[in-house]
Protein backbone atom coordinates (compact mmCIF):
# COMPACT_ATOMS: atom_id res chain seq x y z
CA UNK A 1 0.00 0.00 0.00
CA UNK A 2 1.54 3.20 -1.45
CA UNK A 3 -0.01 5.15 1.75
CA UNK A 4 2.72 3.50 4.17
CA UNK A 5 5.19 2.06 1.29
CA UNK A 6 6.10 5.38 -0.25
CA UNK A 7 7.97 8.22 1.50
CA UNK A 8 5.42 10.49 -0.49
CA UNK A 9 2.41 8.45 0.57
CA UNK A 10 3.35 8.49 4.13
CA UNK A 11 4.17 12.28 4.05
CA UNK A 12 0.18 13.21 2.66
CA UNK A 13 -0.57 11.26 5.59
CA UNK A 14 1.46 13.43 7.72
CA UNK A 15 0.37 15.82 5.61
CA UNK A 16 -3.62 15.46 5.49
CA UNK A 17 -4.29 14.51 9.76
CA UNK A 18 -1.56 17.75 9.96
CA UNK A 19 -4.38 20.11 7.99
CA UNK A 20 -7.16 17.97 9.94
CA UNK A 21 -5.62 18.94 13.43
CA UNK A 22 -5.21 22.69 12.53
CA UNK A 23 -8.81 22.72 11.44
CA UNK A 24 -9.64 21.18 14.94
CA UNK A 25 -7.49 23.22 17.17
CA UNK A 26 -8.72 26.18 14.92
CA UNK A 27 -12.71 24.75 15.88
CA UNK A 28 -11.79 24.74 19.40
CA UNK A 29 -9.70 27.89 20.31
CA UNK A 30 -13.31 29.62 18.40
CA UNK A 31 -15.64 27.33 20.86
CA UNK A 32 -13.37 28.47 23.97
CA UNK A 33 -13.89 32.34 22.73
CA UNK A 34 -17.56 32.11 23.42
CA UNK A 35 -16.89 31.49 27.15
CA UNK A 36 -15.12 35.00 26.79
CA UNK A 37 -18.21 36.71 26.00
CA UNK A 38 -21.02 34.23 27.62
CA UNK A 39 -20.01 32.01 30.60
CA UNK A 40 -23.85 30.49 29.65
CA UNK A 41 -23.29 30.00 26.34
CA UNK A 42 -19.79 28.19 26.75
CA UNK A 43 -21.61 26.07 28.99
CA UNK A 44 -24.95 25.28 26.43
CA UNK A 45 -21.71 24.40 24.03
CA UNK A 46 -20.49 22.10 26.69
CA UNK A 47 -23.60 20.43 27.43
CA UNK A 48 -24.65 20.05 23.56
CA UNK A 49 -21.12 18.48 22.93
CA UNK A 50 -21.40 16.10 26.15
CA UNK A 51 -21.83 12.50 25.28
CA UNK A 52 -24.02 12.92 22.86
CA UNK A 53 -23.24 10.23 19.25
CA UNK A 54 -22.55 13.31 17.03
CA UNK A 55 -19.68 14.29 19.88
CA UNK A 56 -18.65 10.62 20.35
CA UNK A 57 -17.85 10.30 16.60
CA UNK A 58 -16.26 13.28 16.20
CA UNK A 59 -13.62 12.53 19.38
CA UNK A 60 -13.10 9.04 17.86
CA UNK A 61 -12.41 10.65 14.12
CA UNK A 62 -10.35 13.08 16.30
CA UNK A 63 -8.92 10.57 18.11
CA UNK A 64 -8.06 8.43 14.96
CA UNK A 65 -6.46 11.75 13.28
CA UNK A 66 -3.96 12.27 16.35
CA UNK A 67 -2.97 8.40 16.34
CA UNK A 68 -2.09 8.33 13.11
CA UNK A 69 -0.55 11.99 12.82
CA UNK A 70 1.57 10.62 16.24
CA UNK A 71 3.02 7.36 14.92
CA UNK A 72 3.63 8.52 11.59
CA UNK A 73 5.43 11.24 13.34
CA UNK A 74 7.86 8.87 15.22
CA UNK A 75 7.89 6.29 12.02
CA UNK A 76 8.98 8.94 9.80
CA UNK A 77 11.61 10.33 12.56
CA UNK A 78 13.21 7.04 12.94
CA UNK A 79 13.33 5.78 9.18
CA UNK A 80 14.88 9.70 8.62
CA UNK A 81 17.39 9.18 11.33
CA UNK A 82 18.20 5.37 9.92
CA UNK A 83 18.77 7.66 6.49
CA UNK A 84 20.90 9.70 7.73
CA UNK A 85 23.32 7.42 9.41
CA UNK A 86 25.08 7.24 12.21
CA UNK A 87 28.29 9.52 11.54
CA UNK A 88 27.12 13.33 12.49
CA UNK A 89 29.43 16.34 11.03
CA UNK A 90 31.93 17.72 13.27
CA UNK A 91 30.67 21.24 11.87
CA UNK A 92 27.23 21.79 11.00
CA UNK A 93 25.49 25.06 10.22
CA UNK A 94 21.89 26.06 9.76
CA UNK A 95 21.30 28.01 6.71
CA UNK A 96 19.78 30.95 6.85
CA UNK A 97 16.33 29.80 5.23
CA UNK A 98 15.98 26.66 7.22
CA UNK A 99 13.34 27.14 9.95
CA UNK A 100 14.28 25.64 13.50
CA UNK A 101 11.04 24.91 13.98
CA UNK A 102 11.21 22.53 10.78
CA UNK A 103 14.25 20.85 12.26
CA UNK A 104 12.55 19.99 15.70
CA UNK A 105 8.81 18.30 14.92
CA UNK A 106 9.14 15.33 16.46
CA UNK A 107 10.61 17.37 19.61
CA UNK A 108 7.71 20.41 19.91
CA UNK A 109 5.06 17.47 18.64
CA UNK A 110 5.88 15.80 22.18
CA UNK A 111 5.64 18.69 23.90
CA UNK A 112 2.47 18.77 22.75
CA UNK A 113 1.49 15.95 24.23
CA UNK A 114 2.21 16.38 27.10
CA UNK A 115 0.69 19.03 27.17
CA UNK A 116 -2.50 17.12 26.21
CA UNK A 117 -2.27 14.80 28.61
CA UNK A 118 -2.77 17.27 31.64
CA UNK A 119 -5.09 19.03 29.43
CA UNK A 120 -7.18 15.34 29.47
CA UNK A 121 -6.90 14.59 32.79
CA UNK A 122 -8.29 18.26 33.68
CA UNK A 123 -10.94 18.23 31.33
CA UNK A 124 -12.52 15.32 29.08
CA UNK A 125 -11.90 12.67 32.29
CA UNK A 126 -13.69 14.84 34.18
CA UNK A 127 -15.96 15.56 31.46
CA UNK A 128 -17.00 13.54 28.63
CA UNK A 129 -15.56 10.44 30.22
CA UNK A 130 -17.83 10.23 33.25
CA UNK A 131 -20.88 11.45 30.97
CA UNK A 132 -19.82 8.02 29.12
CA UNK A 133 -19.93 5.74 32.01
CA UNK A 134 -23.44 6.98 32.95
CA UNK A 135 -22.55 9.76 36.03
CA UNK A 136 -24.16 13.09 36.41
CA UNK A 137 -21.36 16.13 36.33
CA UNK A 138 -20.84 18.10 39.54
CA UNK A 139 -20.13 21.43 37.58
CA UNK A 140 -20.62 22.32 33.96
CA UNK A 141 -18.29 24.05 31.03
CA UNK A 142 -17.49 26.83 32.85
CA UNK A 143 -16.98 24.93 36.41
CA UNK A 144 -14.56 23.53 35.21
CA UNK A 145 -12.81 26.10 33.40
CA UNK A 146 -12.87 27.73 36.95
CA UNK A 147 -10.96 24.61 38.69
CA UNK A 148 -8.72 24.10 36.43
CA UNK A 149 -7.35 27.61 35.95
CA UNK A 150 -8.01 28.25 39.55
CA UNK A 151 -4.67 26.43 40.24
CA UNK A 152 -1.22 28.24 39.83
CA UNK A 153 0.28 25.67 37.79
CA UNK A 154 -1.80 25.43 35.01
CA UNK A 155 -1.38 28.53 33.02
CA UNK A 156 1.95 28.27 32.61
CA UNK A 157 1.72 24.57 31.42
CA UNK A 158 -0.91 25.86 29.26
CA UNK A 159 1.79 28.73 27.89
CA UNK A 160 3.80 26.51 27.07
CA UNK A 161 2.09 24.04 24.92
CA UNK A 162 0.70 27.03 23.15
CA UNK A 163 4.40 27.96 22.55
CA UNK A 164 5.54 24.61 21.27
CA UNK A 165 1.84 24.62 18.85
CA UNK A 166 3.04 28.03 17.28
CA UNK A 167 6.17 26.41 16.50
CA UNK A 168 4.92 23.20 14.97
CA UNK A 169 2.37 25.05 13.38
CA UNK A 170 4.53 27.92 11.72
CA UNK A 171 6.41 25.19 9.82
CA UNK A 172 3.55 22.03 9.93
CA UNK A 173 0.99 24.15 8.29
CA UNK A 174 2.94 25.30 4.96
CA UNK A 175 4.73 22.11 5.30
CA UNK A 176 1.44 19.95 4.67
CA UNK A 177 0.66 21.83 1.25
CA UNK A 178 3.85 21.03 0.05
CA UNK A 179 3.77 17.44 0.69
CA UNK A 180 0.38 16.78 -0.87
CA UNK A 181 1.81 19.10 -3.86
CA UNK A 182 -0.44 22.07 -3.72
CA UNK A 183 2.79 24.44 -3.69
CA UNK A 184 4.67 26.11 -6.22
CA UNK A 185 7.43 29.11 -6.48
CA UNK A 186 4.27 31.57 -5.96
CA UNK A 187 2.44 29.75 -3.39
CA UNK A 188 4.99 28.69 -1.42
CA UNK A 189 5.93 32.21 -0.06
CA UNK A 190 1.80 32.70 0.38
CA UNK A 191 1.92 29.31 2.66
CA UNK A 192 4.35 30.60 4.30
CA UNK A 193 2.96 33.60 5.14
CA UNK A 194 -0.85 32.12 6.00
CA UNK A 195 1.04 29.68 8.44
CA UNK A 196 2.84 32.13 10.42
CA UNK A 197 -0.71 34.36 10.50
CA UNK A 198 -2.70 31.25 10.98
CA UNK A 199 -0.67 29.37 13.94
CA UNK A 200 -0.40 33.69 15.85
CA UNK A 201 -3.96 34.19 15.77
CA UNK A 202 -4.77 30.79 17.00
CA UNK A 203 -2.33 30.54 19.70
CA UNK A 204 -2.40 34.18 20.98
CA UNK A 205 -6.25 33.51 21.11
CA UNK A 206 -5.67 30.33 22.95
CA UNK A 207 -3.17 31.94 25.26
CA UNK A 208 -5.72 35.16 26.08
CA UNK A 209 -8.45 33.18 26.88
CA UNK A 210 -6.38 30.98 29.82
CA UNK A 211 -5.21 34.72 31.02
CA UNK A 212 -8.60 35.42 31.02
CA UNK A 213 -9.90 32.20 32.65
CA UNK A 214 -7.21 32.12 35.39
CA UNK A 215 -8.04 36.24 36.14
CA UNK A 216 -11.96 34.97 36.33
CA UNK A 217 -11.37 32.03 38.45
CA UNK A 218 -9.58 34.00 40.90
CA UNK A 219 -13.21 35.51 41.72
CA UNK A 220 -14.85 32.82 43.39
CA UNK A 221 -18.28 33.92 43.23
CA UNK A 222 -18.10 33.35 39.27
CA UNK A 223 -17.84 29.69 40.19
CA UNK A 224 -20.98 29.82 41.93
CA UNK A 225 -23.07 31.89 39.35
CA UNK A 226 -21.92 29.68 36.23
CA UNK A 227 -19.70 26.67 37.73
CA UNK A 228 -22.23 24.37 39.38
CA UNK A 229 -24.57 21.81 37.40
CA UNK A 230 -28.16 22.65 38.96
CA UNK A 231 -29.92 19.86 37.67
CA UNK A 232 -26.95 17.38 38.95
CA UNK A 233 -27.30 18.77 42.47
CA UNK A 234 -30.87 18.38 42.37
CA UNK A 235 -30.32 14.45 40.80
CA UNK A 236 -27.38 13.78 43.33
CA UNK A 237 -29.60 15.54 46.31
CA UNK A 238 -32.48 12.93 45.47
CA UNK A 239 -30.24 10.12 45.13
CA UNK A 240 -28.46 10.64 48.41
CA UNK A 241 -31.81 11.13 49.82
CA UNK A 242 -33.29 7.82 48.82
CA UNK A 243 -29.89 6.21 50.31
CA UNK A 244 -30.25 7.68 53.40
CA UNK A 245 -33.75 6.02 53.65
CA UNK A 246 -32.09 2.68 53.16
CA UNK A 247 -34.43 1.73 49.96
CA UNK A 248 -32.51 0.39 47.18
CA UNK A 249 -33.67 0.88 43.80
CA UNK A 250 -33.44 -2.22 41.28
CA UNK A 251 -33.95 -1.21 37.92
CA UNK A 252 -36.96 -1.57 36.99
CA UNK A 253 -37.09 -2.21 33.43
CA UNK B 1 43.42 41.16 -4.30
CA UNK B 2 45.67 38.68 -3.93
CA UNK B 3 47.28 37.70 -0.65
CA UNK B 4 48.63 35.13 1.22
CA UNK B 5 46.92 33.07 4.27
CA UNK B 6 47.93 30.48 6.44
CA UNK B 7 45.96 28.26 7.76
CA UNK B 8 44.95 24.81 9.58
CA UNK B 9 43.03 22.26 7.66
CA UNK B 10 41.22 19.75 9.41
CA UNK B 11 40.64 16.39 7.13
CA UNK B 12 38.74 13.67 7.45
CA UNK B 13 40.85 10.09 6.41
CA UNK B 14 39.29 6.80 6.75
CA UNK B 15 41.62 3.82 5.05
CA UNK B 16 38.53 2.05 3.65
CA UNK B 17 34.92 1.72 3.78
CA UNK B 18 34.95 -0.87 6.72
CA UNK B 19 38.13 1.28 8.26
CA UNK B 20 37.44 3.45 11.48
CA UNK B 21 38.11 6.98 10.40
CA UNK B 22 39.50 9.97 12.15
CA UNK B 23 40.24 13.59 11.68
CA UNK B 24 43.71 15.05 10.82
CA UNK B 25 45.35 18.08 11.04
CA UNK B 26 47.35 20.20 8.33
CA UNK B 27 49.41 23.05 8.63
CA UNK B 28 48.81 25.31 5.30
CA UNK B 29 51.43 27.81 4.77
CA UNK B 30 51.45 30.68 2.23
CA UNK B 31 48.61 29.86 0.04
CA UNK B 32 47.50 32.52 -2.49
CA UNK B 33 43.93 33.33 -2.21
CA UNK B 34 43.49 33.01 -5.55
CA UNK B 35 43.80 29.32 -5.57
CA UNK B 36 40.92 27.34 -5.97
CA UNK B 37 39.56 24.71 -3.16
CA UNK B 38 40.76 22.11 -4.54
CA UNK B 39 43.89 23.38 -6.25
CA UNK B 40 44.76 23.81 -2.64
CA UNK B 41 43.87 19.91 -2.19
CA UNK B 42 46.45 19.47 -4.52
CA UNK B 43 49.12 21.18 -3.00
CA UNK B 44 48.93 19.84 -0.23
CA UNK B 45 48.80 15.92 -1.54
CA UNK B 46 52.29 17.06 -3.42
CA UNK B 47 53.56 17.44 0.12
CA UNK B 48 52.04 14.56 1.38
CA UNK B 49 53.52 12.54 -1.30
CA UNK B 50 56.89 14.28 -1.03
CA UNK B 51 56.74 13.03 2.58
CA UNK B 52 55.69 9.47 1.77
CA UNK B 53 52.56 9.83 3.64
CA UNK B 54 49.59 8.79 1.40
CA UNK B 55 47.76 11.41 -0.07
CA UNK B 56 43.78 12.21 0.88
CA UNK B 57 41.53 10.60 -1.70
CA UNK B 58 38.43 13.63 -2.71
CA UNK B 59 36.27 13.40 -5.97
CA UNK B 60 36.66 15.58 -8.55
CA UNK B 61 36.35 15.87 -12.87
CA UNK B 62 35.77 18.99 -14.48
CA UNK B 63 36.68 21.25 -12.19
CA UNK B 64 34.34 23.86 -13.86
CA UNK B 65 30.98 22.97 -11.82
CA UNK B 66 29.49 21.05 -13.96
CA UNK B 67 30.11 17.25 -13.65
CA UNK B 68 28.92 17.30 -10.43
CA UNK B 69 31.94 14.86 -9.07
CA UNK B 70 33.14 17.04 -6.30
CA UNK B 71 31.46 17.01 -3.58
CA UNK B 72 33.45 18.00 0.41
CA UNK B 73 31.41 19.03 3.44
CA UNK B 74 33.71 22.16 4.66
CA UNK B 75 33.34 23.93 7.95
CA UNK B 76 29.61 22.95 7.84
CA UNK B 77 28.15 23.34 3.98
CA UNK B 78 28.14 21.11 1.70
CA UNK B 79 30.16 22.25 -1.33
CA UNK B 80 31.80 25.05 1.49
CA UNK B 81 30.33 29.00 2.60
CA UNK B 82 29.74 30.13 -1.31
CA UNK B 83 26.44 30.09 -2.43
CA UNK B 84 25.25 28.52 -5.82
CA UNK B 85 28.43 27.11 -6.52
CA UNK B 86 30.45 23.36 -6.74
CA UNK B 87 33.23 22.70 -4.52
CA UNK B 88 35.14 23.40 -7.55
CA UNK B 89 34.53 26.87 -8.07
CA UNK B 90 35.69 27.82 -4.58
CA UNK B 91 38.50 29.67 -3.46
CA UNK B 92 40.47 30.72 -0.83
CA UNK B 93 39.38 33.80 -0.74
CA UNK B 94 36.95 32.75 1.03
CA UNK B 95 38.48 31.55 4.09
CA UNK B 96 40.84 33.74 6.77
CA UNK B 97 44.21 33.81 7.64
CA UNK B 98 44.72 31.68 10.86
CA UNK B 99 41.32 29.80 10.43
CA UNK B 100 40.83 25.95 11.02
CA UNK B 101 38.77 24.95 8.03
CA UNK B 102 37.29 21.48 8.48
CA UNK B 103 36.80 18.99 5.84
CA UNK B 104 34.25 15.74 5.62
CA UNK B 105 32.87 13.21 3.16
CA UNK B 106 29.25 13.71 2.46
CA UNK B 107 27.78 11.90 5.48
CA UNK B 108 24.58 9.80 4.94
CA UNK B 109 23.83 6.07 5.39
CA UNK B 110 23.27 5.87 1.32
CA UNK B 111 26.22 7.37 0.44
CA UNK B 112 29.02 4.96 2.55
CA UNK B 113 32.25 6.18 2.40
CA UNK B 114 34.90 4.29 -0.02
CA UNK B 115 38.20 6.42 1.47
CA UNK B 116 38.96 9.52 2.50
CA UNK B 117 36.57 12.23 1.27
CA UNK B 118 35.17 10.09 -1.62
CA UNK B 119 31.86 8.77 -1.30
CA UNK B 120 29.97 5.98 -3.33
CA UNK B 121 26.95 8.29 -4.93
CA UNK B 122 25.73 5.33 -7.17
CA UNK B 123 22.71 5.27 -5.59
CA UNK B 124 22.14 8.60 -7.95
CA UNK B 125 22.88 6.14 -11.22
CA UNK B 126 20.57 3.77 -9.98
CA UNK B 127 17.54 6.22 -9.10
CA UNK B 128 18.33 7.44 -12.46
CA UNK B 129 18.54 4.00 -14.47
CA UNK B 130 14.90 3.48 -12.46
CA UNK B 131 12.99 6.20 -15.15
CA UNK B 132 14.92 9.46 -15.48
CA UNK B 133 15.05 9.49 -18.99
CA UNK B 134 12.80 9.23 -22.31
CA UNK B 135 12.68 5.80 -23.65
CA UNK B 136 11.88 6.08 -27.34
CA UNK B 137 14.28 7.64 -30.22
CA UNK B 138 13.16 11.41 -30.64
CA UNK B 139 14.61 10.54 -34.39
CA UNK B 140 15.54 13.64 -37.08
CA UNK B 141 15.06 17.24 -35.73
CA UNK B 142 11.89 18.58 -37.10
CA UNK B 143 10.52 22.18 -37.02
CA UNK B 144 11.09 24.39 -33.94
CA UNK B 145 7.82 24.64 -33.91
CA UNK B 146 6.03 21.57 -34.72
CA UNK B 147 5.14 21.21 -30.87
CA UNK B 148 4.88 24.49 -28.89
CA UNK B 149 6.04 24.53 -25.25
CA UNK B 150 5.68 27.36 -23.59
CA UNK B 151 8.33 29.56 -22.38
CA UNK B 152 8.04 29.21 -19.02
CA UNK B 153 7.80 25.56 -19.04
CA UNK B 154 10.71 25.76 -21.22
CA UNK B 155 12.65 27.78 -18.82
CA UNK B 156 11.43 25.69 -15.60
CA UNK B 157 12.32 22.50 -16.84
CA UNK B 158 16.21 23.63 -17.91
CA UNK B 159 16.42 25.06 -14.11
CA UNK B 160 15.90 21.92 -13.31
CA UNK B 161 17.78 20.03 -16.18
CA UNK B 162 20.80 22.22 -14.39
CA UNK B 163 20.85 19.56 -11.61
CA UNK B 164 24.26 17.70 -11.82
CA UNK B 165 23.53 15.29 -9.09
CA UNK B 166 26.28 16.10 -6.77
CA UNK B 167 24.20 14.52 -3.72
CA UNK B 168 24.84 17.91 -1.70
CA UNK B 169 21.13 18.06 -1.12
CA UNK B 170 21.04 14.24 0.40
CA UNK B 171 24.31 15.99 2.43
CA UNK B 172 22.74 18.62 3.97
CA UNK B 173 19.32 17.05 4.78
CA UNK B 174 19.29 16.26 8.30
CA UNK B 175 16.78 13.21 6.63
CA UNK B 176 18.75 11.75 4.36
CA UNK B 177 16.75 12.40 1.91
CA UNK B 178 16.83 12.59 -1.73
CA UNK B 179 13.91 14.46 -2.64
CA UNK B 180 15.34 17.36 -4.11
CA UNK B 181 17.60 15.30 -6.74
CA UNK B 182 14.49 13.28 -7.88
CA UNK B 183 12.19 16.11 -7.90
CA UNK B 184 14.87 17.90 -10.31
CA UNK B 185 14.69 14.67 -12.57
CA UNK B 186 11.46 14.19 -12.86
CA UNK B 187 10.70 17.88 -13.52
CA UNK B 188 13.08 18.18 -15.97
CA UNK B 189 10.62 15.66 -18.33
CA UNK B 190 7.27 16.49 -16.44
CA UNK B 191 7.12 19.88 -17.36
CA UNK B 192 7.93 19.15 -21.40
CA UNK B 193 5.43 17.26 -24.11
CA UNK B 194 7.95 14.82 -24.53
CA UNK B 195 8.34 13.69 -20.97
CA UNK B 196 4.87 13.52 -20.36
CA UNK B 197 4.11 10.69 -21.94
CA UNK B 198 5.71 8.95 -19.57
CA UNK B 199 5.67 11.17 -16.48
CA UNK B 200 3.04 8.86 -14.37
CA UNK B 201 5.25 5.46 -14.85
CA UNK B 202 8.26 7.16 -14.46
CA UNK B 203 7.56 9.26 -11.00
CA UNK B 204 6.80 6.04 -9.68
CA UNK B 205 9.56 4.30 -11.20
CA UNK B 206 12.07 6.72 -9.47
CA UNK B 207 10.37 7.49 -6.30
CA UNK B 208 10.02 3.62 -5.53
CA UNK B 209 13.37 3.03 -5.89
CA UNK B 210 14.06 6.35 -4.00
CA UNK B 211 12.37 4.40 -1.20
CA UNK B 212 14.09 0.78 -1.50
CA UNK B 213 17.80 2.26 -1.66
CA UNK B 214 17.21 3.57 1.92
CA UNK B 215 17.00 7.36 1.55
CA UNK B 216 14.89 9.34 3.96
CA UNK B 217 11.25 11.07 4.14
CA UNK B 218 11.46 15.03 3.28
CA UNK B 219 10.20 17.39 5.75
CA UNK B 220 10.74 19.71 4.26
CA UNK B 221 13.27 21.62 5.68
CA UNK B 222 14.91 23.49 2.33
CA UNK B 223 18.05 22.79 3.96
CA UNK B 224 18.64 21.02 0.60
CA UNK B 225 17.78 24.35 -1.97
CA UNK B 226 18.92 26.47 -0.04
CA UNK B 227 23.08 24.63 0.07
CA UNK B 228 22.45 23.19 -3.46
CA UNK B 229 24.92 24.71 -5.77
CA UNK B 230 22.47 24.88 -9.04
CA UNK B 231 20.04 26.72 -6.78
CA UNK B 232 17.51 24.22 -7.53
CA UNK B 233 14.31 25.10 -5.97
CA UNK B 234 12.22 23.63 -3.45
CA UNK B 235 8.58 23.51 -5.67
CA UNK B 236 10.30 20.85 -8.03
CA UNK B 237 9.87 18.55 -4.66
CA UNK B 238 5.83 19.70 -4.30
CA UNK B 239 5.92 19.68 -8.33
CA UNK B 240 7.25 15.07 -7.65
CA UNK B 241 4.99 14.79 -4.74
CA UNK B 242 1.43 16.00 -7.01
CA UNK B 243 3.00 14.16 -10.22
CA UNK B 244 2.86 10.81 -7.50
CA UNK B 245 0.03 11.39 -5.48
CA UNK B 246 -2.26 11.97 -9.24
CA UNK B 247 -0.42 8.97 -10.65
CA UNK B 248 -1.10 6.54 -7.74
CA UNK B 249 -4.71 7.84 -7.39
CA UNK B 250 -5.41 6.82 -11.30
CA UNK B 251 -3.97 3.40 -10.43
C1 LIG C 1 -2.80 19.78 17.63
C2 LIG C 1 -1.70 19.29 17.41
C3 LIG C 1 -0.96 19.16 16.10
C4 LIG C 1 -1.10 19.84 14.93
C5 LIG C 1 -2.09 20.93 14.61
C6 LIG C 1 -0.11 19.31 14.01
C7 LIG C 1 0.06 19.73 12.71
C8 LIG C 1 1.04 19.27 11.86
C9 LIG C 1 1.17 19.59 10.49
C10 LIG C 1 0.22 20.46 9.69
C11 LIG C 1 2.29 18.96 10.01
C12 LIG C 1 2.87 19.05 8.61
C13 LIG C 1 2.76 17.78 7.87
C14 LIG C 1 3.69 17.71 6.71
O1 LIG C 1 4.81 18.22 6.76
O2 LIG C 1 3.32 17.11 5.71
C15 LIG C 1 2.88 18.26 11.10
C16 LIG C 1 4.05 17.54 11.03
C17 LIG C 1 4.60 16.85 12.07
N1 LIG C 1 4.00 16.61 13.29
FE1 LIG C 1 2.33 17.48 13.95
N2 LIG C 1 0.62 18.36 14.64
C18 LIG C 1 0.12 18.23 15.92
C19 LIG C 1 0.54 17.35 16.88
C20 LIG C 1 1.67 16.56 16.77
C21 LIG C 1 2.10 15.63 17.75
C22 LIG C 1 1.36 15.36 19.03
C23 LIG C 1 3.26 15.06 17.30
C24 LIG C 1 4.18 14.03 17.88
C25 LIG C 1 4.34 13.55 18.97
C26 LIG C 1 3.54 15.64 16.03
C27 LIG C 1 4.66 15.36 15.28
C28 LIG C 1 4.88 15.84 14.02
C29 LIG C 1 6.07 15.59 13.27
C30 LIG C 1 7.29 14.79 13.69
C31 LIG C 1 5.90 16.24 12.04
C32 LIG C 1 6.88 16.32 10.92
C33 LIG C 1 6.75 15.09 10.10
C34 LIG C 1 7.22 15.29 8.74
O3 LIG C 1 7.21 16.43 8.23
O4 LIG C 1 7.61 14.30 8.13
N3 LIG C 1 2.55 16.54 15.72
N4 LIG C 1 2.09 18.45 12.22
S1 LIG D 1 34.58 18.85 -10.39
FE1 LIG D 1 32.96 18.86 -11.83
S2 LIG D 1 31.47 19.98 -10.72
FE2 LIG D 1 33.17 20.18 -9.42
Amino acid sequence: MWLTNSSVGRKMVMGITGLFLVLFVTFHVLMNAVALFSPEGYNAVCEFLGANWYAILGTLVLAAGFVIHIIYSFWLTLQNRRARGNDAYEVSKRPATVEWASQNMLVLGIIVVCFLIVHFVQFWAKMQLPELLGEHLEFTGMGYVYSAFGQVWTLPVYIIGFIALWFHMTHGFWSAFQSIGANNDVWLSRWKATAKVWATVVCLLFAVEAIWFTIEAQDKSNMDKYGINTEAVVENAVSDAIEAMGITITDVE
Amino acid sequence: MESNISFTLKVWRQAGPKEKGGFKNYEMKDIPTDTSFLEMLDILNEQLIEKGEEPIVFDHDCREGICGMCSLYINGHPHGPATGATTCQLYMRRFHDGETITVEPWRSAAFPVIKDLMVDRNAFDKIQQAGGYVSFNCGGAQDANAVLIPKTAADEAMDSATCIGCGACVAACKNGSAMLFVSAKVSQFALLPQGRAEAARRVKAMVSKMDELGFGNCTNTGACAAECPKNIKLSNIARMNREYLCAKIKD
